[in-house]
């Protein structure tokens, strides 16, 4: 049996979280609103109105291609789709065509077996939104509210292998996205819509056989399944001597299989031509800079950083770049802490990770600072407070917004490590207690426990367990 | 005397000193409607009868409500001992392919003959801040398609005030007419290939199509909009430059809307002419147009008449102190009208996307199946012969196997027009020219129902007015003289981008040379 190869391209609609929308002054984002209530004269296409481009779309849409490594055109085109649907109320959809705000591309994909995946970017530039259609009890409803939310079309090389790749590809995709802060990049809210583009061909081979399109995938999980499921039918149908047609499918998510939306023999013609409405876009250096002095240091990089300088393993790089928040809190904490990084990962992934969960907060919302962080590490590596203590601690800084020093003073948190506090608590258990040093002395080693229970128990938990040991033992060693 | 016989910028001066009422002004102008207007352009507008043939038809709605009520608060000011603005009571029309808030905005159209526009143009917010007195929507060509004004889905269409059987001009007809019949000092048009300069040189007024640009489109119901500029229909120079002032000027609404300053062009309207070098182009004194079997260029030479007046208006500035520069060479303008059928119909099919039936304007009131009957019935039935023929053309010209030889060799073509006025434009060029004076038009105004369905023939009414959309300049049009049929005859002055000035000071130089012609004692017929 001939063993296939799968070959796939993603394109993807990425909605930007600016204020307004790109051509009026409409908030951006309708999540929630009634129909028809966020719209105006301009997004709703009543004659004789004109777009005027939202800046912050572009600079959105620049930082984006600067982080794909695409070219920002210093000079880019807007143009006009021509096509007939009743949610599009000009009857064109303004976008760019040939000479987009981005040129080329890739993004670097690291695979969980450790290999990269090299994925060209064919198409980076901005559009309108469209509204939404919705049919109910045979008729047709359209929502004019999303008409002009700002989008970026990002559209791959064939360069995908398998869906697990296209996975990673979209899990990469929106950390990225939600790391520049370009977008939300929230599938289930359509701030980030994937349609996948599929076709098999023998191993070995490099020709492209006819691809179909599969849309309406609104998750990770279901693009995954869909392409999984879209390859198992190509290669049932080729095996059995048939031929992949050019469909466009749709992906119904309840039950989890592709339908045929139609048939794609050509391409419909969307007329083209530069949007007349809008003056050519064009950049200056200064601002491209400005642009670019925004630019983050990007998640793969500071991952690659991690392991390297940090000697970090790949799954505390992978969850310490997880998003932009923890990762800057972790450096911080890191660089406060200037001891091993390891040890600040440790109490990341264990306690702030827990507490972030708890709250439902993001790391920079957290009023436990990395500094506060780290200094109540070094509390407990020299001993101040105990392990237990520290973790508490934690939470209390978290609750009060008071710094831990000052917490550990009011409270007198602060481990009894002076000798000859903690030798009379000893004294007086043992004289408390004749009963159960005699048994102690006679052989019954085991209840050393139950003393250092008793003085953890007289001084509320704050005795250093490991100086209590030593006093006890020689306490108990003693004869009178 | 009645107000109606002063310029727009007397009036203005007259109502600010308290000396005239604007609420006057006003019933002067609504007397002279009564007088001449007739009924209105309707969809349902049954026989033409003969006083129809009589009487002017400019407007297809009265705003006499919203004029009262500007009227009113303009007197309140000067009362108040407040300015009232440069264009305090001065009766104004509005072509109806603007929109203006709570008025319908039809653009002469079925398909948008119900919408109530919920927003006013910029150009129309700015005249009416300034105390202009808006007395109504003027009828036009649908959607502004043609040269004419008789494809209005509202009929009577406009007619000629000089000669009621003649037509006005078009698009911006019932702005020309109603201009020159004494109902409003000033009117807002459109000009896309002439259809502000043609029909103001038909009924015998002051045209200016302004750079593209200079005057906001925010507002204006898009017909190619890489050519729409909204202009001033006025009398006299000075009024066209006062309006322009009022009008012209940055919006945040149009991005296209340029932020060149904008100069005080009364301060400068009586430099005079001297030193200035005005061409005559020989390429402007014919039309040129493809022979339809062979397709080679036939020229023709234009009537005796319209050239003698260019000619006598070259003289005229000459005797002021211009200087006239012969034969300039326009070598490309002769492929004005074949590059302006393409790319205005490329764009005018995308613009009439939006009338769908789905939004608002008219849907079809018969059955439909599906969504697609319901647009092609709409379409159908809502749009008239013009807006049709260049949604065809343009879809056509447009498609991606046709685009590379039509679209884009119709912009090629642009730029080497564009590159014929930069050339004698050009400071340090051979001609160095400050304006360009050539005829507005090949005829003068030719009788209704004559060309009206050789839409190719019609087309060619704006050759010598489109260069100017092509190439973004500004031109006017300004009265020169009369025909023997006693027709006005329009002669033309074209500058540099944003040069309107140019325009001004010399066509107020030919105006106050020639303010004791013959030619302007004369009346049109519907005022004698």
């Amino acid at each position: 049996m001939t063993e296939y190869e799968t070959v796939i391209g993603l394109e993807t609609h990425i909605q930007l979280n600016t204020e307004t929308k790109i051509f009026c002054a409409c908030k951006a984002d309708s999540w929630e609103d009634p129909p028809n209530t966020n719209i105006c004269p301009v997004c709703a296409g009543l004659p004789g109105v004109l777009p005027v481009l939202n800046e912050a779309v572009v600079r959105k849409g620049a930082l984006l291609a600067a982080a794909m490594h695409s070219e920002i055109r210093l000079k880019s085109f807007f143009d006009r789709k021509n096509y007939f649907y009743p949610d599009l109320p000009k009857g064109y959809q303004i976008s760019q065509y040939d000479m987009a705000l981005g040129n080329g591309g890739y993004l670097d994909l690291p695979m969980p077996d450790g290999s990269i995946r090299h994925v060209g970017i064919t198409k980076l530039h901005m559009e309108e939104d469209a509204g939404k259609t919705k049919y109910e009890n045979g008729r047709r409803y359209v929502d004019f509210n999303r008409c002009g939310v700002p989008l970026v079309e990002m559209v791959t090389g064939p360069d995908l292998r398998s869906a697990d790749e296209a996975a990673q590809y979209l899990i990469r995709l929106r950390q990225l996205l939600r790391w520049l802060g370009v977008s939300e990049a929230d599938m289930e809210k359509g701030h980030l819509r994937c349609d996948a583009n599929v076709s098999i061909r023998p191993v070995g081979s490099t020709v492209l056989n006819t691809k179909t399109e599969i849309k309406n995938v609104n998750s990770i999980e279901a693009v995954r399944t869909a392409i999984i499921k879209e390859v198992e039918r190509q290669v049932e149908l080729v095996e059995s001597g048939g031929r992949v047609e050019a469909w466009t499918l749709d992906w119904d998510d309840t039950h989890h299989r592709l339908t045929k939306m139609r048939s794609k023999e050509t391409e419909a013609d969307y007329r083209y031509f530069r949007e007349p409405d809008l003056l050519p876009l064009e950049l200056d250096e200064a601002w491209r800079e400005d642009v670019l002095a925004n630019l983050p240091e990007l998640p793969l990089e500071r991952r690659a950083r991690f392991l390297q300088d940090y000697d970090l393993p790949e799954y505390d790089a992978d969850i310490l770049t997880a998003d932009r928040p923890i990762s800057d809190y972790f450096e911080a904490a890191v660089d406060a802490y200037a001891g091993d990084p390891k040890v600040v990962s440790n109490w990341i992934m264990n306690e702030i990770l827990r507490m972030l969960n708890e709250l439902g907060i993001s790391a920079d919302q957290l009023l436990l600072k990395p500094d506060q962080l780290a200094a109540v590490i070094k509390m407990v590596d020299s001993g101040t407070i105990n392990n237990a203590t520290g973790k508490a601690l934690l939470s209390k800084v978290q609750q009060t917004g008071k710094s831990p020093l000052e917490i550990v003073d009011a409270e007198g948190l602060a481990q009894l490590s002076d000798d000859s506090a903690l030798q009379s608590v000893i004294d007086q258990v043992l004289a408390a207690h004749p009963d159960e040093v005699m048994s102690f002395r006679s052989g019954k080693e085991g209840l050393f426990g139950w003393f250092m229970g008793q003085v953890m128990r007289e001084t509320r938990g704050k005795a250093d367990p490991q100086l209590t040991k030593q006093l006890l033992l020689d306490a108990l060693s003693k004869r009178d | 005397m009645s107000a109606l016989d002063y310029a727009a910028h007397t009036i203005a001066q007259k109502v600010n000193a308290g000396e005239l009422s604007a609420v006057e002004v006003l019933e002067s102008a609504l007397a002279r409607i009564e007088q001449v207007e007739g009924r209105h352009g309707a969809l349902d507008y049954g026989e033409l009868t003969d006083e129809d043939r009589q009487k002017v038809h400019a407007f297809i709605t009265l705003t006499q409500d919203r004029a009262y009520a500007q009227a009113r608060q303009v007197d309140a000011l000067v009362s108040a001992g407040k300015l009232a603005g440069p264009l305090a009571g001065v009766p104004l029309s509005i072509k109806d392919i603007f929109c203006v808030k709570d008025t319908p905005s039809t653009a002469a159209s079925r398909i948008l003959a119900n919408f109530v526009a919920p927003y006013t143009a910029t150009a129309v917010e700015r005249l009416e801040a300034a105390g202009a007195l808006t007395l109504g929507k003027v009828n036009l060509d649908e959607f502004t398609h043609g040269s004419s004004t008789e494809s209005s889905a509202f009929q009577p269409s406009t007619r000629n005030p000089w000669d009621p059987d003649r037509v006005p001009g078009g698009s911006s007809g019932g702005s020309a007419a109603s201009v020159a019949a004494g109902e409003v000092m000033l009117s807002l048009g459109t000009d896309t290939a002439g259809s502000i300069r043609q029909p103001a040189a038909f009924c015998g007024v002051v045209g200016l199509k302004p750079t593209y640009g200079r005057v906001s489109r925010y507002g204006l119901i898009a017909f190619g909009s890489s050519l729409d500029c909204p202009g001033s229909v006025a009398r006299d120079v000075r009024d066209a430059a006062l309006m322009l002032r009022v009008m012209a000027g940055a919006d945040p609404r149009d991005s296209t809307a340029s932020r060149h300053p904008v100069p005080d062009y009364l301060a400068i309207l009586s430099e005079g002419v001297k030193g200035l070098r005005i061409g005559l182009s020989p390429d402007y004194m014919q039309i040129a147009f493809p022979d339809p079997q062979t397709g080679a260029l036939i020229r023709q030479e234009l009537p005796a008449e319209i050239r003698n007046a260019t000619l006598r208006a070259a003289e005229a500035l000459a005797d002021q102190g211009a200087e006239i520069v012969e034969n300039v060479p326009m070598p490309n303008m002769v492929y004005g009208i074949p590059a302006y059928f393409v790319v205005s119909r490329v764009e005018a099919a995308s613009n009439l996307h939006r009338f769908d039936g789905v939004k608002y304007g008219y849907r079809t009131s018969s059955d439909f199946r599906d969504l697609h009957e319901m647009y092609r019935k709409t379409r159908a039935e809502g749009f008239g012969l013009q807006p049709k023929l260049r949604i065809l053309m343009g879809m056509y010209v447009s498609a991606a196997q046709y685009s590379e030889q039509y679209y884009q060799r119709a912009l090629r073509v642009r730029s080497m027009i564009r590159a014929d006025f930069e050339s004698a434009f050009d400071s340090g060029g051979a001609y160095r020219l400050d304006a360009l004076l050539t005829p507005t038009t090949p005829t003068t105004a030719f009788k209704i129902a004559d060309i009206y369905g050789d839409s190719v023939l019609m087309q060619y009414a704006d050759q010598l007015t489109v260069p100017a959309n092509h190439a973004g300049i500004p031109g006017i049009s300004i009265p020169g003289g009369l025909d023997g049929d006693g027709l006005p005859i329009g002669i033309q002055l074209l500058a540099p981008d944003f040069r309107e000035e140019i325009l001004f000071r010399v066509g107020y130089a030919f105006e106050q040379a020639t303010a004791d012609a013959a030619w302007r004692k004369h009346k049109p017929q519907v005022l004698r």
